[in-house]
């Protein structure tokens, strides 16, 4: 049973962390690409820049979340998100807008992204350095240990502040996104213009403020993915880099321009990875006086060493792209 | 005052003129049906009203008003509705939700105009929670139809809407184009089936090389050898 508990805390829990973040993440990913029809590469950096925002505000006044009882990079996590959608329309107005005016192809616009991921990363490491900052300046982080009430099992579960508020924020935002989708007007509107810009236009929908809106929601996401992410480790500059191949493998994986498959796709990247790196061999580790002499048990049974996680999502990509280009959701192909 | 006045409309794409000089108006309560061989610039022209594509030279009045080279959604605001040939509905969105879409710049008049849309097109109404992709050619562009209709339009102009369908489904559409006609909305519309459209029209045009060649009541048209011989197969 203690081998089940370390299975529940290495693969359960670390795999739907980082599921959840790839897949809020690749939601961002996911409709700017059903919206504009490019990649965008600057995603990750975007999400750097919203914890950094945190960062910045929670150094500033590292107080104000004791008054309500809850971690101050909480409290500060709507406003960064704020300035991250800002941010983000601010860049498609000087970057990418005009570029969609000459009517240039998307490879171009990738390109551009690039470019913008490298301003972003330098724009940060001039302010926050290059070394790593912990979010938590002035409040503690809470680790909770559940002993589970089984005899002989001595192992608890472990679940950390961070971890349990990065279940719930994902969980709103995934159902916030699924109303905003489904009934609102604007988010009908966005699902209509990602269909057909030309019949979308001919209903009168103007398709500037679909774009915009649509780099809101994708900066306001990418703030909540970068802080959840950064609470749970801590804030780097680079984080970008561990973060953009899984979030558009998930993004390819679910179908590109699909939310939920994004999502889907967030979680299937997200625990293969810890699957991947999951020594197996502790969960035979019970049966080990049973086994056959000529079968011992090695020390690690893992499919790929912890170096080597970020090969995981480079597979699934390369295997959904051969395979199934689509997607599971059936997307648009790039 | 003609509901729809074009007056010598030059355009074209990229500096190749398509239109040389076209002549259409329609009154309020009237079915303008343009026909001509292929390349004579019917669908063209169609774009150019919906102002798809730069008019050069000449005018287009919605009711003694220039509209020529307006955006597409001042045009919808204005009350004209455009049903392209393909590519005419949302496939992934409901056959509601695409209703809706339609009456995007009036949401007040979502529900009055659904249960109106689903008077015309009775089938709409119990597939009105399917996605449109899903349906057959001929039930797809009721959905367009009803779609250009959510906004309540005094003009609607149809691109080619009974091609690729059935011989039935294609009656079945002139019979509501008939009715939204009836029911007070102007029609402009491009057809391949120029015999079957002509017979439902009060006006008719036959474009040729981007110019009027035949001009009269689609009667008049269908009875006229000269235009049966050269543009209507015999």
């Amino acid at each position: 049973m203690n081998e089940l508990v370390f299975f529940i805390n290495n693969v359960v829990i670390a795999g739907s962390v980082a599921g959840s973040i790839y897949a809020i993440g690749a939601v961002g990913v996911t409709l700017i690409f059903s919206i504009m029809r490019f990649a965008h590469f600057a995603h990750g950096d975007m999400m750097t820049f919203g914890a950094f925002m945190v960062l910045l505000l929670t150094t500033l006044f590292p107080q104000a979340g004791a008054a309500l009882g809850v971690p101050t990079p909480l409290i500060m996590l709507p406003l960064a998100m704020a300035l991250t959608a800002l941010l983000a329309v601010g860049i498609d107005r000087t970057f990418y807008k005009p570029l969609r005016a000459h009517g240039v192809k998307p490879i171009v616009m990738v390109i551009a992204s690039l470019g913008v991921t490298l301003m972003l990363q330098g724009l940060i490491r001039l302010f926050a350095g290059t070394g790593g900052e912990s979010l938590y300046v002035d409040d503690r982080k809470e680790i909770f240990r559940i002993p589970l009430p089984i005899e002989g099992v001595r192992v608890p579960v472990v679940i950390t502040e961070p971890q349990l508020y990065l279940f719930a924020l994902t969980l709103m935002s995934v159902v916030a996104l699924h109303f905003f989708l489904s009934r609102s007007r604007l988010g009908k509107a966005m699902r209509a213009m990602s269909d057909n810009p030309d019949l979308a236009r001919a209903s009168g929908i103007n398709t500037n403020t679909i774009v915009a809106v649509t780099w809101v929601l994708a900066g306001g996401l990418a703030a909540i993915a970068g802080t959840l992410l950064s609470l749970d480790v801590t804030f780097k500059p680079d984080l970008s880099f561990f973060l953009l191949l899984p979030i558009f493998a998930a993004a390819i994986v679910g179908g590109v321009g699909h939310p939920y498959g994004a999502i889907a796709g967030g979680f299937v990247v997200g625990f293969a990875e810890t699957l991947a790196v999951f020594n197996w061999g502790i969960l035979l580790r019970p049966f080990r006086d049973s086994l056959p002499e000529w079968l011992s048990l090695p020390g690690n049974l893992a499919f790929v060493g912890t170096e080597y996680k970020i090969v995981v999502p480079f597979f699934i990509l390369v295997a959904i792209l051969v395979w199934r280009p689509t997607g599971i959701f059936k997307g648009k192909v790039i | 005052m003609p509901l729809l006045d074009a007056r010598d409309v030059h355009g074209g794409y990229g500096g190749m003129n398509i239109l040389n000089g076209v002549d259409m108006a329609i009154e309020a309560d009237e079915i303008g049906v343009i026909v001509g061989p292929n390349g004579a610039g019917k669908s063209t022209m169609l774009k150019a009203v919906f102002g798809l594509l730069r008019v050069s030279q000449g005018e287009i009045l919605l009711r003694g008003e220039p509209i020529h080279n307006l955006p597409p959604n001042r045009l919808v605001q204005k009350g004209m509705g455009f049903v392209p040939q393909e590519y005419n509905v949302f496939p992934s969105l409901s056959v509601k939700e695409n209703l809706q879409m339609g009456a995007y710049l009036k949401p007040g008049n979502v529900k009055r105009m659904l249960s109106r849309v689903y008077e015309f097109f009775p089938p709409l109404k119990d597939k009105r929670h399917q996605p449109a992709g899903e349906l057959s050619g001929g039930q797809r562009q009721m959905v367009a139809m009803g779609r250009a209709l959510m906004a309540e339009p005094e003009v609607l102009l149809l691109d080619e809407p009974t091609a690729g369908l059935s011989p039935r489904y294609m009656n079945e559409i002139f019979e509501r184009v008939k009715e939204v006609n009836a029911a007070g909305v102007g029609i402009l519309m491009v057809e391949q089936n120029a015999k079957q459209a002509l017979a439902i029209a009060d006006k008719g045009f036959v474009l040729a090389a981007g110019q009027n060649r035949f001009t009269d009541t689609g009667a008049a048209l269908l009875a006229d050898p000269d235009v049966a011989k050269s543009f209507l197969g015999g």
